[in-house]
């Protein structure tokens, strides 16, 4: 079977590639992900193959395909979201989850598979009371979360279309092929109640509707996968862990809003999506799921890839269009007619995020009210975070809708690591804000998050402990925006250099009192004036610090104190006369040689030369202890 | 024009659309967009150079100078930034002894930043020549840096 020629066929395609897939007594799944990879995780995957074709094991899987039996098979698999312990391996069918593997664990593990039936104790993930997790529902981490877009991407080969048919990959097409009109699959979505996943969550139901109804050919499709948010990899996650859920999502919504071409927006950053995306796009290609007379019915679709260059604004919607056009990405300025009436090359288009479209399929199949009865009233189903910062389990997280911060980060990210204490969560990147441990308990959704002066976003979720500067944080994001403006209009372009300037004085030690008044007031111009989301958000960073945290910048400014320590300007580093043994580590370390001192003999750093790098602290063994930081600055002793 | 160039950009005579991937491919395979490749593609595609270069320079992807042999990108997004990302960036300013942003004067370095390469879990990040590097320590640096002037060098 290599072809699907009538909707009716993918039913037995199913049954094919699940039948040929169980012909495999054991399947060892590598992550490919990013995290994975970049901790050696292809060595594992080749360990596995040379390992078990010693043992005589067919591992090839084009043989099961042809009627042969095989007692075990290497496979790899896109991101389980658990990227801080891999490289990982899972073993199906028991589930078998191994964390941190190294291709020198390979033979204990096929050992312990194949011959003894048992498990390798040490690479089984360890709980903080010593215990061990077989499986992945054992470990905390997941069995807290509830995932829908994120569920396949461990479990699947994203380049093998074969394995997305077995897990009723398309069977959501062929079903709306079958028996649904474009107008009866908008009705579906609307009534799921599914809100767009790109940040600002606009009804998806209602701006399919709206494109359906736009005049003007040919329509486009695009998605939105610029994920231009730092700090955040939900989208390249699904992306390269399933990219056939998105293209399918994306050919449902072609053929509900009546689109003749879609386009698939890839960050420049992230190569390894667009392999993969060409690797689906042309699967689904040679299986007559794109191109002319889709499943052998009347409808059409091609899908292109259009890769970013490195431009934040470009995940904007009308900023998008323009750089797909081969324009700068400077979002229109409004009044401007929707993107769903006039959008890439002034014809409909519907646009939506990468993880909008990967809902779709789940939904169509299991139903509206399956979809509404997960999450909030106002927002359903199940939300996806990149959990990263000072917390212990970071990863990639789905959650329903309504858990609190709280959940996520104590009882998901394990909290805060090596005993130190949260101090605030940042969500929405860029646009988003910072909150303190007192609003730890507000519910995920889009209205709560808001209220408190944050927003959803599209998924970062930074965590900060007590280590951060909080000033520094702000002065972060607005070196950020103040980069990424496009620059066409003065609020933005210039009021974020401006604000930019003050938090820099500010972090130096050259505030004044009367910048905090000046900040408020930058920060509502900004947002009043701007004319896209950029700007118009660009100051919530600084507007949330100064709501929860303005002691800090208080410090900063009539202290000439950094309270964490971070602002290189307000700090000094100094060796306790005491704890010092003169063990010369941190003299032979220093960049600048500012330290000196015998053996044996106490050290001493010329405050005059230093410049803060904290090479020392970082070398003084812990049972010496002897350099501390200390904030405000020493005031330096003329001779 | 030079014939490698004039070979590139053969199969996108008139297509003026595909100005970014024009840009993208010239790049991919010289390194860089130099004044030659910039008139080029403004003379095959038809697209006047000054709005050929007011595109290009709208996106960060694009480079107008010579590259180092070896490229360094520290990651300052939003989770190797609170994770300490500056301190690594300083160590690789040192070690390699030239500033972020620029290349050095053997054209055997570049080092920059970018911000966010997805691999957040894993804070610090730097990439290195494509390879991923993660939970990056400043003491790691060294040997790094080391690597690439034995095996590039
Ligand atoms: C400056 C800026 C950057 C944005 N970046 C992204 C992005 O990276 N990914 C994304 O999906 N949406 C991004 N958006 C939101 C999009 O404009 C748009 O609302 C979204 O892609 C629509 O998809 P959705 O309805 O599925 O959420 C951005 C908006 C602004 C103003
Ligand atoms: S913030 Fe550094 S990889 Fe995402």
């Amino acid at each position: 079977m290599n072809a699907i020629n009538t909707p009716a066929d993918l039913g037995p395609m199913r049954d094919y590639c699940q039948a040929a897939l169980g012909r495999q007594k054991v399947r060892f799944l590598v992550c490919a992900g990013t995290g994975c990879i970049a901790g050696g995780s292809m060595a594992v995957y080749q360990e596995l193959q040379r390992l078990l074709s010693e043992r005589d094991i067919n591992v090839d899987v084009e043989l099961l395909y042809e009627g042969k039996e095989s007692d075990a098979g290497v496979g790899t698999s896109g991101c389980h979201g658990f990227c801080q312990m891999g490289p990982l391996v899972r073993v199906e069918p028991t589930g078998t989850f191994y964390t941190r593997v190294k291709a020198a664990d390979v033979p204990d593990i096929i050992t312990a598979t194949l011959d003894e039936n048992s498990e390798v104790e040490r690479l089984l993930f360890k709980n903080p009371d010593g215990s061990r997790s077989v499986t992945e529902h054992d470990v905390p981490f997941y069995n807290r979360q509830q995932r829908i877009v994120l569920d396949k991407c461990g479990t699947i080969n994203p380049e093998d279309i074969r394995d997305y048919f077995a897990v009723d990959g398309y069977q959501a097409l062929a079903e709306i092929l079958q028996h649904l009109s474009p107008m009866e699959v908008i009705d579906i979505v609307t009534a799921s109640g599914l809100r767009g996943r790109g940040g600002a969550g606009f009804p998806a139901g209602r701006k399919w509707l709206g494109c359906h109804k736009a005049g003007g050919s040919p329509k486009y499709v695009v998605c939105n996968g610029d994920e231009g948010d730092p700090g955040a990899f939900m989208d390249r996650s699904v992306l390269e862990g399933n990219p056939l859920a998105v293209i399918e999502g994306m050919t449902i919504a072609a053929y509900s809003v009546g689109a003749r071409y879609g386009y698939i927006y890839v960050r420049a950053e992230y190569p390894l999506a667009v392999v993969r995306l060409q690797k689906a796009i042309e699967q689904a290609k040679q299986y007559r799921l794109l191109g002319e007379n889709i499943m052998g019915v009347d409808f059409d679709f091609d899908l292109y890839i259009f890769q970013g260059a490195g431009a934040f604004v470009c995940g904007e919607s009308t900023a998008l269009t323009l750089s797909i056009e081969g324009k700068r990405g400077m979002p229109r300025v409004a009044p401007r007619p929707r993107t769903t009436e006039v959008g890439l090359w002034d014809k409909p288009t519907l646009l939506n995020n990468v993880k909008t479209y990967a809902f779709i399929p789940d939904i169509i199949r299991r139903g509206a009210d399956w979809f509404k009865s997960i999450g909030t009233e106002s927002s359903s189903g199940t939300a996806v975070f990149a959990l990263t910062g000072h917390i212990a389990n970071s990863g990639l997280i789905e959650v329903p809708m309504g858990i609190t911060l709280r959940e996520i980060i104590y009882d998901i990210g394990g909290g805060i690591p090596h005993g130190g204490t949260f101090k605030a969560v940042q969500t929405g990147g860029p646009s988003g804000g910072c909150l303190p441990a007192s609003l730890l308990d507000t519910p995920i959704d889009y209205d709560s998050l808001d209220e408190a002066g944050s927003i959803m976003g599209s998924g970062g979720m930074v965590i900060m402990d007590e280590n951060t500067c909080m000033v520094d944080v702000a002065r972060y994001f607005l070196q950020f925006t103040e980069e990424e403006s496009c620059g066409q209009c003065v609020p933005c372009r210039l009021g974020t250099k401006q604000l930019l300037e003050i938090l820099k004085d500010i972090c130096k030690g050259k505030g004044r009192k009367a910048d905090l008044d000046l900040l408020y007031e930058l920060s509502h111009s900004v947002h009043g004036g701007s004319v896209c989301g950029l700007g118009q958000t660009a100051a919530n960073p600084v507007l949330t610090t100064l709501r929860y945290f303005k002691d800090e910048y208080e410090a900063h400014i009539f202290e000439k104190r950094c309270p964490a320590k971070v602002c290189k300007d307000l700090i000094s580093f100094r060796i306790d006369e005491e704890k010092c043994a003169g063990c010369t580590l941190c003299a032979r370390a220093c960049p600048v040689s500012a330290i000196t001192g015998e053996k044996k003999q106490v050290h001493v750093i010329d405050q005059s030369i230093c410049i803060q790098c904290g090479v020392c602290k970082e070398k003084c063994p812990t049972k010496f202890s002897a350099v501390e930081c200390v904030s405000p600055k020493l005031v330096m002793e003329v001779a | 024009m030079d014939e490698t160039l004039h070979n590139l950009l053969a199969p996108y005579k008139d297509k003026s659309e595909a100005l970014i991937p024009i840009l993208q491919h010239v790049q991919g395979e010289l390194g860089y967009l130099s004044d030659e490749a910039m008139l080029a593609i403004a003379g095959t595609t038809g697209i006047p150079e000054s709005r050929v270069y007011a595109v290009a320079s709208f996106y960060a992807q694009f480079y107008f100078t010579r590259r180092g042999k070896n490229q360094t990108k520290v990651c300052s997004g939003t989770a190797c930034h609170v994770k300490g990302a500056a301190r690594i960036l300083d160590t690789f300013e040192r070690e390699l002894g030239i500033a972020c942003g620029t290349t050095s004067e053997d054209y055997e370095h570049t080092l920059e930043t970018v911000a966010c390469v997805g691999s957040c879990a894993l804070a610090p990040v730097v990439v290195v020549n494509d390879e991923v590097h993660g939970q990056m320590e400043s003491g790691r640096v060294g040997k790094i840096v080391a690597g690439l002037n034995t095996n590039g060098g």
